[in-house]
């Protein structure tokens, strides 16, 4: 029993890392534009697709890919965001809400109908080893994810700390009215916040391509995790995604190690529903 | 509007389908199946303005019960319909007490009802007694039972009993619309704070929008299980069912009696189209949709219905 | 026994005190005005009042009973209705159906509901834009309607909060004129204002708040000489 909760705390902070990355992009929107972008899945499955293709067809290495997927969905963010969400900024939450559903549906789809739904996998000829820490048996690739992952955060809390960009966002994320008040360029910041959001996910299912399977679908899961970290953790907190995160993925693998199929997912909503009744602002969010 | 268009529709829908193609009632079915469904929906996320993105989790539970209530204990699905649309309802207004008297609203309460959709979804799947996976086939009915098991050979027969449901939620509405609840569904909509200090006891007033809602969503997950003989937790529980669901009502116009009639004229037929069109390519139509909805919400945010009276309404001086 | 007692009443922000220790009562028939500087705590106090906001200390009694803990709807359906400070309408409904939804606390049926709508709308002088959309009224016409919404209540006291906030001169008249009416109605009336010329010439009596606390209470005159208020309203911005 013991090896089994090691293993679940060990392997939980694992894919934690991916899943607070995933929710650090989600958040840094919600933050700076107040939308769900239900999107989010979407872009990091189309993320997933880049990567397996261009190792697929142009044997391009998947850790290295992330120096094209990134900067390529940064991209894909701004124009999505300057294409369909900034002309209906004004309108009601209501209206903010179906955009990013359409979109959703449309990227996803776009993906069925392109690469059908067959599921397909990226089956790296190295790094296939694992080794053990303690009991627990640890996949080197997931550990590369991890790390990656934690890499990518620290490095997007330093721009948010120390770029005029980066306080620019967080000023506009904690004190929305100010901001516009101040002169922020605000629209461009939006797309920036975005771009950032999406560049990061779709770099978090480069990531994690190596050792899960690829399909239109996979977005799915990943989008409501998402949304549970960042309701968790509280909308728009860094630290929040952050946590949220790892304590996702730990209840997610102490389910796995504990209830049998599918209901492992089951205390995570759980804990979105309790969350979303008793402390809607989450663990370190401001109000609602 | 003018009444005469729609009363010749109305009379048009019940004299000519018999006169139709298998082919082209089963595509009657599914638009009256979803305008039935949208409209149901049309009266929580519509005329009270709660968008819930987990109609699904109605659906399925009406699908479920009468199912189940008629393959283990032989019950009529007649009767299976009020047994799901009154368990949909209770569940409706337990999560919809939980989540309104929390004050959760807009995107917070889309989420809730997303989660709730994929909590039954989730356990549907790993309850064996209720199929698991594999779902549950509904065995074809001996000579003579068609009518009680609500199983009919043709497609005709069901378009009857979809269109009779479709005509009872349309009359629901529009009985709604002209009285009491029907004006403080919408000031709940429009300003909710100003509603609640106008006297609207706006828990009260939004629970009977979700009781409505979820008892009528699930009357569709009914005869889902019937016309299709078959269910399992995706097809029922599925995002994508709550997906269909909320799409025509939002295109045709939201909170409007026809809204959900309309969108689904313009959408079902739509779909079934570039799914011929475009065979052997699955997702197409529901990219269309996702594109659809993108360009509803930017050019017409009050759905077609909306567009329409926006052009007729008469301008202030 | 006045129709409306407020008894210590106090509400905290976390460290914030927005209202500390308020008390005064209203007679029925009387017309009260709240004044004192931005911040003084005096929407807070109708939040209070009204039911939305729920007090961190004292009571508020209408009628004899305490009203503290009811929410907002169950208190205007007891006789206490209130406009907000930044107008809330009902933007896509007509205007006569944003006063009917005051008008269905009292009735049931649509038809009566219709007729307590029209009634309000005429007292505020909006009948003829019955039809319209909310949204396409003027910021005036907007807060005539709040009035209407709320008089469609059939309230026996009544908050206005702010009602002549950026009015012209003759926009403030009509307002005037429209307060008097109420109060000729017989309706009990407290009405929180930085128009001060139309505050002193309306009211019975005078309540001054400034951070959160009650500083003064009396008749218009007594109220505008008291060494108290004065400082209040020097000592905060003067740009009012």
């Amino acid at each position: 029993m013991k090896t089994l909760l090691w293993q679940a705390c060990v392997s939980g902070l694992l894919i934690g890392g991916v899943y607070a990355l995933v929710a650090l992009g989600l958040t840094l929107i919600f933050g700076v534009m107040r939308i769900i972008n239900f999107a989010h899945g979407a872009l990091m499955m189309l993320g997933m697709y880049a990567t397996f293709f261009l190792y697929d067809l142009a044997g391009v290495d998947p850790y290295l890919s992330i120096l094209l997927v990134g900067p390529a969905f940064f991209l894909v963010g701004v124009a999505l965001e300057r294409g369909v969400i900034e002309p209906n900024l004004g309108t009601a939450e209501s209206n903010q809400l179906l955009l990013t559903l359409g979109v959703a549906l449309f990227l996803e789809n776009a993906a069925l109908a392109l690469f059908k739904p067959d599921y397909r996998s990226l089956r790296l000829p190295y790094a296939t080893q694992a080794f053990l820490l303690g009991d627990a048996v640890v996949n080197v690739q997931r550990l590369i994810a991890f790390a990656c992952s934690v890499a990518l955060a620290l490095a997007l809390w330093l721009f948010l700390k120390h770029t005029d960009t980066g306080k620019a966002i967080r000023a506009a994320a904690e004190e929305h009215e100010g901001a516009l008040l101040v002169g922020i360029n605000v629209r461009r910041l939006y797309a920036v916040a975005f771009g950032i959001g999406s560049g990061v996910v779709a770099i978090a299912g480069s990531l994690v391509t190596p050792f899960l399977y690829v399909a239109p679908d996979v977005g799915d899961v990943f989008n409501i995790l998402a949304f549970v970290i960042v309701v968790l953790g509280g909308m728009g907190s860094f630290v929040g995604a952050l946590l949220g995160g790892f304590l996702v993925g730990l209840a997610e693998s102490f389910g796995a190690a504990l209830l049998p199929g599918s209901l492992k997912q089951l205390p995570i909503f759980v804990l979105f529903v309790l969350v979303l009744l008793f402390r809607p602002s989450g663990l370190f969010g401001r109000g609602v | 509007m003018s009444r005469l268009p729609w009363v010749a529709v109305g009379v048009a829908a019940v004299v000519l389908p018999p006169l139709a193609s298998p082919y082209v009632v089963h595509i009657l079915v599914l638009i009256v199946f979803f305008a039935f469904l949208g409209a149901a929906w049309n009266l929580l996320g519509g005329y009270a303005g709660q968008f819930s993105f987990g109609h699904a989790a109605f659906f399925g539970i009406g699908a479920y019960t009468s199912t189940l209530l008629l393959t283990r204990v032989g019950v009529s699905p007649w009767l299976g319909l009020l047994a799901g649309g009154l368990l949909a309802a209770a569940f409706g207004c337990f999560a919809g007490f939980l989540a309104f008297r929390y004050g959760l609203r807009g995107p917070y309460f889309a989420l809730v009802t997303l989660a709730f959709a994929e909590m039954l979804r989730l356990v549907a799947v790993n309850w064996m007694a209720v199929g698991g996976p594999m779902g549950i086939l509904i065995p074809l009915p001996k000579e003579g039972d068609a009518f009680w098991r609500l199983q009919f050979r043709e497609k005709l027969p069901y378009y009857y009993v979809m269109l009779g449901l479709l005509a009872v939620a349309l009359w629901l509405t529009r009985r709604i619309e002209r009285s009491r609840l029907g004006y403080t569904l919408l000031a709940i909509r429009e300003n909710e704070d100003a509603a609640e200090a106008s006297g609207v006891n706006t828990l009260a007033t939004k629970l009977w929008a979700m009781g409505l809602s979820s008892f009528l969503t699930a009357l569709g997950g009914t005869f889902y299980a019937q016309y299709f003989s078959f269910i399992d937790p995706t097809l029922t529980f599925g995002v994508a069912v709550s997906v269909e669901i909320l799409l025509r009502p939002i295109v045709g116009g939201p909170g409007t009696l026809l809204g959900p009639v309309l969108g689904s004229l313009v959408l079902t037929p739509l779909s079934e189209l570039t799914r011929w069109l475009i065979r052997g390519r699955p997702g197409v139509d529901v990219m269309v949709y996702g594109a659809i909805l993108v360009l509803v919400v930017t050019f017409l945010p009050r759905g077609l219905v909306g567009a329409w009276q926006a052009a007729r309404r008469p301008r202030p001086a | 026994m006045a129709l409306l007692e407020v008894r210590g009443l106090s509400k905290r922000f976390g460290g914030l005190a927005a209202v500390s220790r308020v008390e005064f009562d209203v007679a029925a028939g009387e017309l009260l005005g709240i004044i004192g500087p931005n911040g003084a705590g005096k929407t807070t106090l109708f939040h209070l009042i009204a039911g939305h906001h729920r007090p961190t200390a004292g009571d508020v009694r209408f009628d004899g009973r305490t009203i503290i803990g009811l929410r907002p709807h169950a208190v205007c359906r007891l006789g206490i209705a209130r406009t907000f400070q930044i107008v809330q309408p009902f933007p896509g409904l007509t205007v006569l159906a944003n006063v009917m939804v005051g008008a269905f606390t009292r009735v049931r049926e649509v038809g009566a509901a219709r007729e307590g709508a029209l009634r309000a709308l005429a007292f505020v002088g909006l009948a003829a834009k019955a039809e319209h959309e909310a949204r396409t009224l003027t910021l005036a016409e907007r807060k005539r309607l709040e009035v209407a919404r709320a008089l469609a209540t059939r309230p026996r006291v009544l908050l206005l909060d702010e009602v002549m906030a950026g009015l012209g001169p003759a926009e403030v008249a009509t307002m005037m004129g429209l307060c008097r009416q109420l109060r000729a109605e017989g309706l009990t009336v407290l009405v929180i204002e930085h128009v001060l010329r139309a505050v002193m010439a309306l009211s019975d009596r005078i309540v001054v708040l400034d951070h959160g606390e009650k500083i003064a209470e009396g008749p218009p005159e007594a109220v505008a000489r008291d060494p108290r208020v004065i400082e209040a309203y020097l000592g905060s911005a003067r740009a009012e």
